[in-house]
């Protein structure tokens, strides 16, 4: 019982950065934008993150820096998606092998120092509940800030005005703009967003998860949270529970050598990638559906003629 | 107020210029971050650019990085072309070298000069079975390339450190994780003596020209630009998508396996999970940066392996992280994208006037 | 509301890099007047509204709302002044549902709490039922309109704009607008009612000012002339359709038999048993409002899609399961509707896009290896024998004009001289010079043994060139009968669907 307790928790600590990621992600698309740069923005924040709390001893500054940092990066690729007109593909890659290469210049210092994982908060009372208590009441602040945010993000899409010309803008955006809405505007906003989140995401892995800074730590991630994101089929909610899915293949794999399974390290780490894939063909196969559920202006540049 | 209008047609003189903008800007920002780290800008700047185009050595050696370069990228930019976005192709360089290392070690000591061709054919097919797994699930289920491909790169990366582990484990070495050296007769052979460029590099100009030809006269080529530009076009023209798809990930996955083979035959010699090092992907800014047209894929390779060169240079001689190399990799491609504005449309400085009294 | 002019422009300039789209412009527009703003394509109308609405602004000139000075800044201020404003492509949001679009396109502090129950009230007591629940994408062309028209109804507007509001609406439909309109002028709205419909403009609108090459040329009472003489306005010069020749036929070139197709994409329309024959010599016309199965009975026809080998024969041979490559070397041509993008590579050369339909039945390509030396010729070919104006070639499609261009591919697919041709709309947005060469071109090439098919939107257009004329509408065909025979109203019926009625000739 006390080891399931355990792979739980150990999932949901696998599962926090992708949420941070995808739903960062999410608001992007949704706003027509595709941001490929996630996995240079997580790195980026992992080691702005990272680097700031063992100088400042502070975990909210390095949250605060991961954050910033992972907004600078989206600034730059807002910069050039949607004022210059640069192709977002292209650009996203552009972001991941930057963020790859800076931080790696930037961690140079940082190989093999570590912190103290950041604290977990146990609610009173609740968490003494068994089973459930550790399960639902005792993790890091990051956890709940987490879901607090998916939970956020759907009632801002749902129900706000806001939310809603988002959504009008990853849609139509000739149209949003004849309305006579700053598509350009709302989109670098988003990004800011998305870049932000991915940040934090990052800096979950160098304080929390790990909490020690290695190269090309993200190892991926990135690109899982994209995945997550289509798999959710753009919905907050969904996403959330992709996250934990996806949080859940990794710790399994971990654990199923303790089993007593005998299969070599390598294959089983190659599992979260082929259900990925797996996972994507699944979602994609129905091709109208799919399209129906993707914001119509995807990845399609906005150039305003007037 | 500045506003960006879009030029009636795509300036070809700025098109061929903005590379070079892009070269010079990057050597600016790469001043300041040098400033900022506390290291001399002027010399660092002189190690990584410009020092290693005066030593043969030097040169040499940047013809052994700019070969899976070049021959990586070349096979990209019909992807990019066609809009089928293959960036998996570090795991197609993956796959390739370890299907051209098995066949090198199955006819370990056979002499013959069949073998390396072989090797090569392995390699090539290897690299296409790896792409057509993103195409198959593309074409027939509409399942992102970009995605796909991406993760069978570190499927491919896990798979090459299972078999060097394992099955592919040198039986005479001391349980290290790495193959037995290749033969001889399974070897690139040298084109320079005292160095380790080898005839690959040959191979590499040879698919340039080739490219060049199929883009530019081949019915191949004519396709894959206008599937890239308008796929509506293409289906009036007669240009079904899947060929298309299909055709560049075949393209792509080929070459990338071919210079997977190079790299495990050539100044590497036998299979080590370190072979994959991250060419795949600087291909794609090699890709860009040549203009995703074949000479000046070239030349872009020639760029981009001076700053492997001169990056190894300036770790040695001033210190600083081999990291520079990807920084400047990325900031090559960001500046890249961020001037090719100025290709296609103008900048425009307009008065505003007030539109009515009152105002 | 006094007796001023709720709206008066003075001295407008517009200037765009190379055209000059609004040149000095003035007019007055009075308090519940509907006031035609009639021009050809590229006049320059739908920049002046734009003006009008805050979208843009104008370089020189002023506007007056009332009589305050009015310059809106961006669409916001507009809506704040009263100026509501319909938009040709509409700008709705296929995703969200009706309330959400009306919600969007309104000023935040006038979108109140029960929008619904509003939404409900205004469209019917304006004779344009919604549901406010329902997506976007479940509606008809004329449902969107609506959504649109309620928009700015609910923002009291003083002026609303309609900006060519007709061209997707069924005759039917267009009865139904114009009632919502005529009540809104007799509770003093004024309408800025953007056509270049003649006939229209005379039944519905008070005043009319013509422009011309964005010039005003004209401000009339559109009762007192005639649909003649406003053309004449719009035009400037005095049109000669092509006389329509009575033609022997030739054996059938073109049959299709029975053809359904279901469209993999949810909005698109199914093609539902569709059969006609176009024989040599024969060119049919084909009618229709957008949207009810043109384009995808183009792409059934030229194989961009295939279907059962059976329901398609070119010459008597099935052809269904044929691709566009293929049916063009059995002498099959097409123009698509679209011309950047689909008919031609907006980003390549002329002589570069001559390579993409005509590289088999010209003989540009041998064993995947292709000959340029003969796309020059041909392209060189197509420039002088169809007048294209362009500096060279070596010229990108997108660089020429949509006339041009359109002229550069209707050549290109008449001078592979095919034996069957499909053509959509195929002048639309062309000058009418070049309109009345390219009808000219295609009487000779039917005079010359060919099959010609033409999908279009243009009800004259196809009363001057087609022999025989048929109607589509939701995916059917009506049966085929010569040209003339049919009553406008007939017409209009089968656009609207009606399909039954007029099959007992003329029951309606």
């Amino acid at each position: 019982m006390d080891l399931l307790i355990l792979i739980l928790q150990g999932v949901i600590v696998a599962a926090t950065p992708l949420v941070f990621a995808a739903i960062g992600e999410l608001v992007v698309e949704r706003a027509g934008v595709l941001n490929l740069g996630i996995e240079g923005m997580m790195i980026l924040g992992a080691i702005a993150g990272f680097s700031v709390t063992l100088d400042s001893g502070s975990y909210l500054a390095g949250i605060i820096a991961a954050a910033a940092a992972g907004a600078v990066a989206a600034f730059l690729f807002g910069v050039l998606t949607q004022v210059l007109m640069a192709n977002q593909v292209a650009t996203g890659l552009a972001l991941t092998i930057f963020g790859l290469g800076l931080s790696a210049l930037w961690g140079q210092g940082y190989s093999g120092e570590s912190t103290v994982p950041l604290a977990k908060i146990h609610i009173p009372l609740l968490s003494d509940i068994p089973i459930i208590g550790p399960l639902l009441f005792s993790h890091d602040p990051l956890v709940y800030l987490s879901i607090i945010l998916v939970a956020g993000v759907a009632w801002f899409l749902a129900k706000t005005r806001a939310g809603l010309i988002l959504r009008a803008v990853g849609e139509n955006h000739d149209a949003a703009h004849a309305i006579g809405y700053n598509v350009v505007g709302v989109r670098m906003l988003a990004l800011l967003f998305g870049g932000a989140c991915a940040g934090i995401g990052g800096t979950y892995l160098s304080t929390v998860q790990t909490p020690l800074w290695v190269e090309d730590m993200t190892a991926g991630r990135g690109w899982i949270a994209l995945a997550i994101v289509v798999f959710a089929a753009w919905r907050p909610g969904r996403a959330l529970l992709g996250a934990y899915l996806f949080g859940g293949v990794t710790v399994v794999q971990l654990h199923i050598q303790g089993f007593g399974v005998d299969i070599d390290a390598q294959i089983l780490s190659m599992l979260p990638y082929l259900i990925t894939i797996l996972v994507l063909v699944l979602i994609s196969h129905d091709k109208a559906r799919a399209n129906f559920n993707a914001p119509a202006c995807l990845t399609k540049p906005f150039f305003a003629s007037s | 107020m500045i506003r960006l209008e879009p030029r009636q047609e795509i300036s070809h003189r700025l098109l061929y210029l903005t590379p070079v903008y892009a070269v010079g800007l990057t050597i600016l920002a790469g001043m300041v971050m040098f400033f900022v780290l506390g290291k001399d800008p002027v010399r660092a700047i002189s190690i990584i650019f410009f020092e290693p185009l005066t030593d043969w050595f030097a040169i040499s050696e940047m013809m052994v990085k700019a070969t899976p370069l070049i021959l990586i990228a070349i096979g990209l930019s019909f992807g990019f072309r066609a809009g089928v976005w293959n960036i998996g192709a570090e795991g197609q360089f993956t796959i390739g070298a370890l299907s051209g290392g098995a066949v090198a070690l199955a006819l370990y000591q056979v002499e013959g000069f069949w073998v390396l061709p072989l090797m090569c054919l392995a390699g090539i097919l290897g690299g296409m079975a790896w792409a057509a797994i993103p195409a198959f699930l593309r074409t027939r289920f509409n399942a992102n390339e970009i995605l796909v491909s991406l993760m069978l790169t570190y499927v491919a990366v896990l798979l090459l450190g299972f078999l060097v582990h394992g099955p592919l484990k040198d039986p005479d070495g001391l349980n290290f994780p790495e193959s037995r050296t290749f033969h001889e007769a399974a070897l690139m052979p040298i084109l320079i003596e005292e160095t380790r460029a080898h005839v690959g590099f040959l191979v590499a100009l040879a698919a340039a020209v080739i490219a060049w030809v199929v883009l530019a006269r081949h019915v191949i080529g004519y396709q894959i630009k206008v599937m890239g530009q308008s796929p509506r076009a293409a289906r009036y023209g007669g240009f079904t998508e899947k060929r298309v798809v299909w055709m560049c990930l075949m393209i792509s996955g080929g070459l990338a396996g071919l210079a997977g083979v190079f790299e495990a035959a050539g100044p590497v010699g036998q299979l080590v999970p370190a072979l994959p090092v991250g060419y795949g992907f600087t291909a794609i800014i090699v890709a860009f940066l040549g203009r995703l047209d074949p000479i000046g894929i070239v030349i872009a390779g020639f760029v981009m392996a001076l700053t492997y060169i001169g990056g190894e240079t300036a770790q040695i001689e001033m210190n600083l992280p081999s990291a520079v190399t990807g920084v400047f990799q990325g900031m090559f491609l960001f500046f890249l994208l961020g001037i090719d504005v100025l290709a296609k449309y103008r900048f425009r400085i307009i008065r505003v006037t007030r539109a009515a009294a009152g105002e | 509301m006094t007796g001023t002019a709720p709206l008066h422009l003075s001295g407008i300039t517009k200037r765009f890099p190379g055209v000059l789209a609004n040149d000095n412009v003035g007019f007055s527009i009075a308090p519940g007047e509907i006031h035609a703003l009639l021009g050809e394509n590229g006049a320059g109308k739908s920049t002046l509204v734009k003006m009008i609405y805050g979208v843009m602004r104008p370089d020189e000139g002023s506007m007056h709302f009332g009589d305050t000075p009015y310059a809106p800044a961006k669409p916001s201020d507009a809506r704040a002044h009263g100026v509501g404003m319909v938009f040709q492509h509409f700008s709705l949001f296929e995703a969200l549902s009706v309330a959400e679009n009306v919600a969007l396109g309104m000023n935040k502090d006038a979108v109140s709490k029960d929008l619904d129950k509003q939404i409900v009230e205004v469209s019917e007591a304006y004779g344009l039922p919604l549901d406010p629940k329902r997506l976007i994408d479940s509606l008809s062309v004329g449902e969107r309109q609506r959504v649109e028209v309620v928009r700015c109804l609910l923002q009291n507007p003083r002026l609303l704009i309609m900006d060519e509001p007709t061209s997707v609406l069924t005759p039917q439909e267009v009865e139904i607008l114009f009632e919502t309109l005529r009540k809104l002028s007799s509770e003093g709205c004024s309408i800025l009612y953007i056509s270049h419909k003649l006939e229209e403009i005379r039944t519905l609108c008070d005043r009319a000012t013509v422009l011309r090459g964005g010039k005003v040329v004209a401000d009339c009472d559109p009762r007192q002339e005639t649909a003649k003489s406003l053309a004449e306005l719009m035009i400037g010069t005095s049109l000669s359709f092509p006389e329509p020749h009575a033609a022997k036929l030739g054996d059938e070139r073109l049959v299709v038999k029975g053809l359904s197709v279901k469209s993999p994409d949810p909005f698109g329309t199914d093609l539902r048993d569709i059969s006609f024959c176009v024989c040599a010599g024969e060119i049919l016309g084909i009618a229709g409002v957008a949207g009810n199965g043109q384009v995808e009975l183009m792409e059934v026809l030229t194989g961009e899609k295939t279907t059962d080998n059976d329901a398609v024969l070119i010459d008597n041979a099935p052809v269904g399961r044929e691709n566009t490559t293929t049916r063009r070397r059995r002498g099959m041509c097409s123009v698509p509707e679209e011309r950047l993008g689909h008919g031609a590579v907006p980003e390549m050369s002329l002589w570069e896009n001559t390579i993409l339909s005509a590289r088999t039945r010209l003989g540009m390509e041998r064993n995947g290896f292709l000959n340029l030396g003969i796309a020059h010729d041909f392209a060189n070919e197509i420039v002088q024998k169809f007048n294209v104006k362009t500096p060279g070639i070596e010229h990108e499609a997108r660089s020429l004009s949509g006339g041009n261009l359109q002229k550069f591919i209707v050549g290109r697919e008449i001078l592979q001289t095919p034996t069957v041709l499909v053509i959509l709309q195929p002048t639309w947005g062309v000058d009418a010079a070049a309109a009345a060469d390219i009808h000219r071109a295609l009487q000779e090439l039917a005079k010359g043994g060919a099959a010609i098919l033409v999908i279009s939107q243009d009800l004259d257009e196809l009363m001057a060139i087609s022999i025989n004329f048929a109607v589509i509408s939701e995916g059917r065909l009506s049966e085929s009968r010569p040209t003339g025979s049919m009553s406008v109203e007939e017409i209009g019926l089968l656009m609207g669907g009606v399909h039954s009625s007029v099959g007992k000739k003329g029951a309606a």
